[in-house]
């Protein structure tokens, strides 16, 4: 699929925080066969100098960079991580997201769109993490943003899809958007449901890095994730509230 | 004088931000930096002068989801 000027070949899309080890996340990138990485920026601390070990790391997997604005709560703040990422990691991509609350890492919205506005005028190629709202997610592809990032549920929270009806909604609403499902993903079922759904693409962290065995989940992430996207392209049939006989009435024998 | 380095108190002899990274020991390509919550690109790190109690942040590739 086609993601601003880049192909992108995977659907399952991975974040790099929480892993046990950088080892474990390059075996779990690779076993995902994934091309897009989010990533961070932090304080870096000269004594322990991680910033550029895992740097290398993650360029040596030759994947696609998708650099975060986690943890601003201003537009301000999301701003100026953005110039800061796009110059860490040269990359014009940014995962903008700006906090709204606390406690369920709710985005502002509000905060987003003018983020995005101001981001998207000065050639950054925004991919915001953004809630189910129809009219936040028209405002937001109005400033330019190809790509919507909506939850499907809170930030590492495992809890899947919280409002099916919402993100079928968004998907029906928005056609022709790039819409990939970012958070609340705690299954390879779950990544399953958000495909089935019509969604371009899945984003999962937790659930893979905090599994038993990392490298394992993120296989079984990515099977599920084509599976749904396979079931979507092929047509789903719709549920019924009764049963249907498959096998024909026609030519059965009068045996009782 | 005392500046805040990545919130911490510190103490430098450096009058400008690209002295203060040599000072420090960091790579100038494996960092991006700010000033007073101010971005400050690679290029211009020589002109930005420090001022005592001026904030400096430092930050490095980490992590993220």
């Amino acid at each position: 699929m086609r993601v601003f000027d880049m192909e992108i070949h995977s659907r399952l899309w991975l974040g790099s925080a929480r892993y046990p080890s950088p080892a474990v996340l390059a075996a779990a990138v690779r076993a995902a066969r994934c091309d897009v990485v989010t990533v961070s920026l932090r304080r870096e601390n000269a004594v322990a100098g991680a910033g550029a070990p895992f740097h290398a790391l993650i360029r040596e997997l030759g994947v696609n960079l998708l650099p975060n604005t986690a943890g601003c709560h201003s537009v301000r703040e999301a701003v100026t991580t953005a110039h800061m990422a796009r110059e860490l990691f040269g990359t014009p991509w940014i995962k903008l997201e700006v906090i709204g609350e606390g406690e369920l890492l709710q985005p502002d919205v509000f905060g987003l769109v003018e983020a995005a506005r101001l981001l998207c005028a000065e050639g950054f190629q925004v991919f915001p993490y953004t809630t189910t709202d129809l009219g936040v997610a028209e405002r937001l592809l109005a400033a330019g943003c190809e790509v919507l990032m909506p939850w499907a549920g809170p930030i590492g929270s495992g809890r899947g899809l919280t409002d099916p009806f919402a993100l079928r909604a968004l998907r029906a609403h928005f056609p022709a958007a790039t819409l990939v499902v970012d958070a609340g993903i705690g299954r390879p079922s779950h990544a399953a449901q958000a495909m089935e759904l019509g969604f371009d693409a899945v984003l999962a962290n937790t659930a893979v890095a905090l599994a038993g065995n990392p490298e394992t989940m993120a296989g079984a992430f990515a099977a599920s994730t084509a599976a749904g996207r396979a079931g979507w392209e092929a047509g789903l049939m719709s549920a019924r509230d009764f049963a249907e006989a498959s096998t024909p009435v026609v030519g059965q024998a009068w045996l009782a | 004088m005392e500046l805040f380095l990545n919130g911490e108190p510190r103490q430098t002899r450096a009058a400008d931000l690209a002295a203060l990274l040599t000072e420090l020991g960091y790579a100038e390509q494996g960092v991006a930096t700010a000033v007073n919550g101010r971005f400050v690109p690679r290029p211009e790190r020589a002109a930005v002068c420090l001022a005592p109690r001026d904030r400096v942040e430092i930050l490095a590739p980490m992590q993220g989801g």
